[in-house]
């Protein structure tokens, strides 16, 4: 499969937060401002891209090579671990507002299972490694995207009158079921299996 | 068999991402020199990236922080004048928003990036790091202990009644808070008294480690919480579980001055078992008809001897004083009986500002 068609499908047709449901945390509880929203869509794709760069190679020329691919879960777990750190020492460096209002989410990318996800399923569908940046490019987009867009509803949401037990991560949630129908639109055009 | 392949492939990952991360730390971690003014003094001159408490003791300068900078205990506030920066999440719990206008800042989480100007108040400039030897280590109770440190280096300490020392766990970077039950005549060393928390670090290598002779590190003294010697007012004192380390330096200190002040001291405990100091403190009443002494235990064991008060220490002095308008008060022990207290001596006329207080 063109890595083409693999960046586009990442993005909107197997979006990794609204199909697959992954990385809801930080989801949920950074999209209240569009600004930190965006920081934390980028660092995550910034988290993806290295994590790939990183996986990739570690897992086909160091773990298939000596047989303990039985490794890769916790070889991911140690990669992702060590970008997070660089992500949270970039960000310290150069954008300090952002650093504080991302706040304690910033180390929590560490846990996101979106990014353990993309690690995963690019292993598991045999993507070659030029195949794999793309996917991990284009899901870093595709969850941007979905986390800017969600942050977009939620300031407008102030001036709606939500019942009062669905207030905050409630109504959040359902905004992102009502988001992934939508998303389904998409899916005729290209899937990944 | 010993996985040898899968050892040597982990190491060779984590190995490879340190590196990067220690590659990536010399370049993004560092500032470049970085000044920091105190109290508009000469500035101490550091290669920025730390939080400026790393910075003030790495140059002998004590600040309380009973956490050791992890922005859990909110006791390093400073006022932060210039270079500090934004307030950080982990900061605004401990910080009220009059605080925040006026610039007080948990020093331990603001980063040195740029040239930093703060005030310290000249208390905490005062605040010396000792070389302490363990001179007796004793039990009080089944868990609480008594210990003496004689200072060695320097060998003098200058405190008030009540204030506390900071204990340094041995083998660690971790600090814990005690107060000194030691008056401040004792210039030579300093007692403390302190109860097992389970699963506690420092308390637990003071019970299961530290003997006699061992050589202890300890900064102080600090705090807020100390006897005021100018005021006339009659004085009111009440401890709860070990909380009577400061209120015995508070006592002691009295009666060697040769106070005529009436003090008045309620102490709470559980059980008959958790009762020290008690003989002392009858002899004193004895000697002294200006001080009385009042034990209540709140859960006595089956089989407790025991014809004194009973019940929660607040209701005790409910029952016990009338009028409290012209007392002052020293409280020492856990946050529930504490504001019980100061409830019962707000109703009884004590005016907020003469109610001392430590709560932990």
């Amino acid at each position: 499969m063109s890595p083409y068609v693999i960046f586009f499908a990442a993005i909107f047709t197997n979006n990794i937060a609204l199909t697959y449901f992954l990385g809801m945390c930080p989801f949920i509880a950074v999209s209240r401002d569009l600004k930190t929203a965006t920081g934390m869509g980028i660092a995550v794709i910034f988290v993806m891209s290295l994590t790939a760069l990183f996986a990739w190679p570690v897992y086909h020329w160091l773990l298939v090579p000596y047989h303990v691919q039985y490794l890769q879960l916790v070889s991911f777990i140690i990669i992702i671990a060590a970008l997070v750190q660089v992500v949270e020492m970039i960000i310290e460096r150069f954008s300090p507002t952002l650093y504080i209002n991302m706040g304690v989410f910033l180390p929590l990318i560490t846990v996101n299972c979106a990014i353990l996800g993309l690690a995963l399923f690019m292993i598991l569908r045999n993507y070659s490694f030029i195949q794999s940046m793309a996917y991990a490019v284009g899901s870093g987009i595709g969850w941007l995207v979905v986390i800017v867009a969600m942050a977009g509803i939620r300031t407008k949401l102030v001036f709606a009158k939500v019942p009062k037990a669905l207030e905050g991560p409630g109504i959040t949630m359902i905004i992102a079921g009502l988001m992934a129908l939508g998303f389904m639109g998409f899916a005729g055009i290209v899937n990944l299996q | 068999m010993i996985p040898w392949t899968a050892i040597v492939v982990l190491s060779a990952v984590a190995g490879g991402l340190g590196v990067v991360l220690a590659v990536l730390d010399r370049y993004l971690g560092t500032y470049g020199e970085c000044k920091i003014y105190i109290n508009d003094n000469e500035p101490l001159v550091v290669q920025g990236g730390n939080s400026v408490l790393q910075y003030l003791i790495d140059h002998k300068i004590f600040i309380p922080s009973a956490c050791g900078g992890r922005a859990t205990c909110g006791f390093c506030k400073l006022k932060v004048l210039e270079g500090g920066g934004l307030v950080l999440p982990t900061e605004t719990p401990f910080l009220s928003k009059d605080e925040i206008r006026q610039g007080v800042r948990l020093v331990c989480q603001v980063k040195v990036k740029q040239d930093v100007r703060l005030l310290i108040p000249e208390a905490y400039l005062r605040v010396q790091r000792f070389r302490t030897q363990v001179a007796a280590i004793e039990d009080l109770t089944h868990d609480i202990k008594r210990i003496v440190l004689k200072l060695i280096e320097p060998d003098t300490i200058e405190c008030k009644p009540g204030q506390y020392i900071q204990f340094e766990v041995p083998g660690t970077n971790e600090f814990r808070a005690y107060s000194m039950a030691s008056p401040p005549s004792w210039k030579h060393a300093i007692e403390l008294i302190v109860r097992l928390v389970p699963g506690g670090l420092c308390t637990g290598y003071i019970f299961n480690r530290l003997q006699e002779g061992d050589e202890i590190y300890i900064t102080g003294p600090y705090g807020e919480f100390y006897l005021r010697e100018d005021s006339q007012r009659d004085i009111l004192c009440v401890a709860g579980g070990s909380g009577v380390a400061p209120i015995k330096s508070i006592i002691t200190h009295l009666f060697e001055q040769g106070t005529t002040r009436r003090v008045t001291y309620f102490f709470g405990a559980r059980a008959v078992k958790d009762l020290y100091f008690y003989r002392e403190c009858l002899e004193l009443a004895r000697q002294h008809p200006n001080f009385t002494y009042i034990a209540a235990l709140s859960a006595m064991d089956p089989g407790d001897q025991w014809e004194g008060e009973t019940g929660f220490i607040h209701t005790v002095i409910d029952k016990r004083l009338d009028s409290c308008a012209n007392m002052e008060a020293y409280l020492c022990g856990p946050p529930v009986m504490i504001d019980a207290v100061i409830e019962v001596l707000k109703r009884k006329g004590m005016s907020e500002s003469c109610i001392y207080f430590d709560k932990f």
